[in-house]
Parts: C-alpha cells; structure tokens; sequence
C-alpha cells in the first residue's frame, strides 16, 4: 500500500498470516516431545516428527531486546522500535512495539507486552505488540 | 613433509580501496587475485581451484582464465573467506587439487556491478523480520546489544571505546580509512543510527577486494615470501535471523567455531599473539572476546576500555583499525585474513613484535555464522 514490506505467504506459514488475519496469534506445537516453535514449519525442529498441531497463543508476552531506529523506510517514521518479543509459549519473534513512545524510557526490557494486529496490504495483518493493558 | 597440510603462499588486497568507482565489484575480484597470485610468483595457470562470495565461482574463473577442478561458492557473508580457507585445506590434503585461489570483491559504497542477489534475503527473513522496518545490518545487528547491556551491564562509553582503541591503531596504518585520534565524547556526539549505535558504533561502507593463493605446505618451500601455515580452523552455522538467535548475550556460532579451531590446532589462549575479530558494529569484539574465550562473560567491555587490545596492550586486536576504522565494504573476513597475513609475515603497518599465532575470527550475517582460522608462521 505505502511501499513498504510485506510478507507472501508460503504453502508452510499460510496458517499464520491466515491467523493474524483474524487476529490470532498461531504457533505449533510438536505432538511428540511437546516443543512450541516458531516460525512455521510442518515438522518439529527438535525432534523431526512430522506430527504436529497448529494452536492460539495467548498473545502475551515480554520485551527481550530491541533498536531504535534513527531512519524513516516506506511505512515507518524514525524513531521506531524494532523488537524481539519473547512469547509466554516460550518462542521469540520480530516484532514493533506501539501505542508506547518508542524512547528507551518508555521501552523497559522484560516489560509485559500483548499482541496487537495491524493491517498492511489486502490480506496481510501484521502482529505488533503493546505494552500489556495500555489503550489503542 | 612438513607438518603443516596447507599454507597461504599469496595474499593481496585490491590495489585500490575506500571509494573506487573506477572498478566493478568483479574487478575488485579480479584486481585482488592478479596481485595475490603474482604475490605468490604464479600465474593462473597455475591455480585449480577457487573460491570466491558475492560472485560466482565460474565468473570469477572465466574472467581470469582458470579450468577449475576444485570450487567452494559458500556465501554465508563476511566470514565466507575464513570457511574458504579451510575448505581449501582439506581439499588439497585430500588430493582434490593443488593450488587454490579465494577471492573477494565488494562495491560496497559505488554499488558498481553488483547484481540483485545477496545471501541475507532468505524467506524466512522476508516473511517474519522484514516487515518490521528492517532496512540493513544497523537495524538487525544491534537488537541484541540492549540484552547484553542489561545482563552484564556494558555501557554505551565502552561500546564508544572499541571505535577509540581501534582509532589507535588505524592511526598507525597509512590504508586505514579513518586516521585522526578521537575520544569517547567523540564517538558518542556522532549522530544516532539505531539506538544504542551512533555512526562511529557501525562499520565503514567502502569498496575493495583481497585474495589469497593457498597450497600445500610441502609446495609452499618454493613460494617467495614467508609461507603462512594454517594450523586450525573450524566454522558453525546458527541462524540467519537475529531474531531467532539462541543467547541474545552470546554467540552460539562463535563459541563452536572457536572452540574447535583452538582445539585443532592445539593452541591455548596465552599462545596466541595476535587477534582479529570481525568488527561490523562495535559489540562484536566484546561477543567475540568472550565468545572465544579470551575473557568471562560479562568482561570484554572493560577489557576493551582498559586498553588490553589496543597498541601496547597484552592481546593486539584489530591491529589495521577493523572494519570500523580501516575499511568494510560488506564482508569484511578477507580483510581480516589479510591483517593476519601480514602480520605473520611481519609485514604490516602496526606490526606486533614477534608474532607467531594469529587467530582470525570473523562472522557471518548477523551473527548467523562464525568462522576461525589459527595461523602460525612457525
């Protein structure tokens, strides 16, 4: 839509952006050694089984690292956060952390943060986070 | 027989570096090979094999007139060159070829002939990391550092001071990039790129190439300079998303790839007398230090300000000014292989008093992979 970024889902991760899409954060876990992963793939990356189940995460999770960035690219206005959110299921991803101001004051590591999904082209919701309990 | 299996009998950068515009990244290549395989007192026809990243092995090989019989076209970014050279090695102890070219070429700042591929892209990467506003190495590399700072709490004047150490040693180094001597307050008035990294945090972006001609080390009596014998060397890979790096204060790939090095080539940490740690941004010293084991978790950072790696001190690292002060034009091994080079051939600018080991760590995307080479010119 602005130029920016945005992911083209494969035969592998379509659960997923099918899951932002509804606002729902997917993972997987492994029906054999009980592994939670991320990203999507149809197999367990701690023990190859092929048997594995699609779930809800429950959204929540913390600040583990993060940059500010000091440039503007198509869709973000520096400074803007990029960070990894460590998910109370266990696994991190890459993700912006909004309705924050993104100042190393505001953006605390390990604050408590909650998943928010945001629209980026016609089918794409992109999961951001926020801090836990703070209004849109 | 010597006890060596291979040797670097040849090594030369490009003969130009920093901003060259006159050269395309394939003749950055070209430039380099032609003054490393003259360096060694051969001519291509003698070379059958090659290495080489950023380009592809048969392009390098047809432009210099090379049949290979031997090819490695690992690209996994800056410390290609370092898994390059131990590839060589096994590969000419195994018979599969004699003399082995590694080049590498990057228009980094002119973005001259440099074609659309790069190896950091990977879909994984574009699906999950991309989308956030992810524009490069600065906003990638850095996302750990703000984890490590609270751990074992770095600062950002020790960050400052890795640029300042390296400064003194770029100082004494006529090639280097950036030569005037600056202080803390220096670095950190240097405008903000991703936070906690100012300017002077984050590499150089230039243009140049290096290369090496490896043989074996019975071949290499005959070689005209002083044979630089590969004594160890391993590589590991992690992950190529940072996002999904194991110890956002430590370096999975670092700690096997050194780890092993040292074990196969039987050194200790007191042995080693020289040090290069591939320096894309300036916590990467402080991982590797620790990383390879020269200092604790948690103690690089002071190590660093207390001047143990600068000119004078008691481990001389990054002894060209690294790819924050000397030069970086995207994978910055080669360079640090060359530094090794000469400094065991007590050729370079900065030269440590008798060196004999020389340890080569360099690292790959951000930090995806780690390569390491123990060279000794015993």
């Amino acid at each position: 839509m602005d130029g920016r970024e945005v992911p083209v889902p494969t035969p592998e991760t379509k659960h997923f952006w099918d899951g932002t899409a509804r606002g729902e954060l997917l993972l997987q876990r492994c029906d054999s050694c009980r592994a939670v992963y991320f990203p999507p793939r149809p197999f367990c990356p701690a023990c190859a089984s092929r048997t594995v189940s699609v779930f809800k995460a429950s959204g929540r999770g913390q600040l583990h690292s993060y940059t500010i960035s000091h440039r503007d690219v198509p869709g973000y206005k520096a400074p803007y956060a990029i960070a990894v959110v460590e998910l109370e299921e266990g696994p991190r991803l890459m993700s912006n952390i909004v309705d924050c101001p993104q100042t190393p004051e505001a953006l605390r590591l390990d604050m408590p943060l909650e998943a928010t999904f945001r629209q980026i082209s016609e089918t794409i919701w992109l999961p951001q986070f926020r801090p836990a309990g703070a209004r849109p | 027989m010597s006890k060596h299996r291979a040797a670097i009998v040849g090594a030369a950068e490009t003969t130009l570096m920093g901003t060259v515009p006159t050269m395309s990244q394939l003749q950055l290549h070209c430039d380099a090979a032609l003054n490393a395989i003259a360096d060694a007192g051969l001519t291509p026809a003698d070379i059958d094999g090659i290495a080489c990243a950023e380009e592809m092995p048969w392009l390098v090989a047809k432009h210099l007139g090379i049949t290979p019989v031997w090819v490695d076209g690992t690209d996994v970014g800056g410390c290609s060159y370092i898994m390059h050279l131990s590839h060589a090695a096994a590969a000419i102890a195994a018979g599969l070829c004699t003399t082995v070219l590694i080049t590498h070429g990057e228009s980094g700042r002119s973005q001259v002939g440099v074609g659309p591929l790069d190896m950091k892209w990977t879909d994984m990467h574009r699906q999950f990391e991309l989308p956030y506003g992810v524009w490069g190495p600065p906003s990638l590399f850095t996302i750990p550092v703000l984890r490590f700072m609270q751990t074992y709490g770095l600062t950002e004047e020790q960050l400052a001071m890795v640029h300042v150490v390296q400064r003194q040693w770029a100082a004494l180094n006529p090639r280097a990039t950036l030569r005037d001597p600056i202080d803390v307050d220096g670095v950190l008035s240097s405008r903000m790129v991703c936070y906690p990294f100012r300017k002077l945090m984050c590499c150089l972006v230039t243009d140049g190439g290096g290369a090496l001609v490896v043989t074996s080390a019975d071949r290499a009596k005959d070689a005209p300079g002083r044979p630089v014998y590969l004594l160890g060397s391993a590589e590991a890979l992690e992950m190529p998303m940072i996002s999904q790096m194991e110890d956002f204060t430590s370096s999975k790939a670092f700690r096997v790839s050194a780890s092993r090095a040292f074990e196969r080539a039987g050194i200790g940490h007191r042995d080693v007398d020289h040090l290069m740690i591939y320096d894309a941004f300036a916590h990467l010293p402080i991982y590797g230090l620790e990383d390879l084991g020269f200092v604790r978790p948690g103690e690089a950072g002071a190590f660093i300000a207390e001047g143990h790696t600068a000119p004078g001190g008691e481990l001389p690292t990054n002894t060209n000014g690294g790819g924050l002060c000397y030069m970086h034009s995207g994978r910055y091994g080669m360079y640090a292989l060359q530094e090794g080079v000469r400094q065991l051939r007590g050729t370079a600018a900065a030269q440590v008093p008798d060196a004999q080991i020389s340890v080569v760590h360099g690292v790959g995307g951000m930090f995806g992979a780690g390569a390491t080479a123990v060279l000794t010119n015993q």
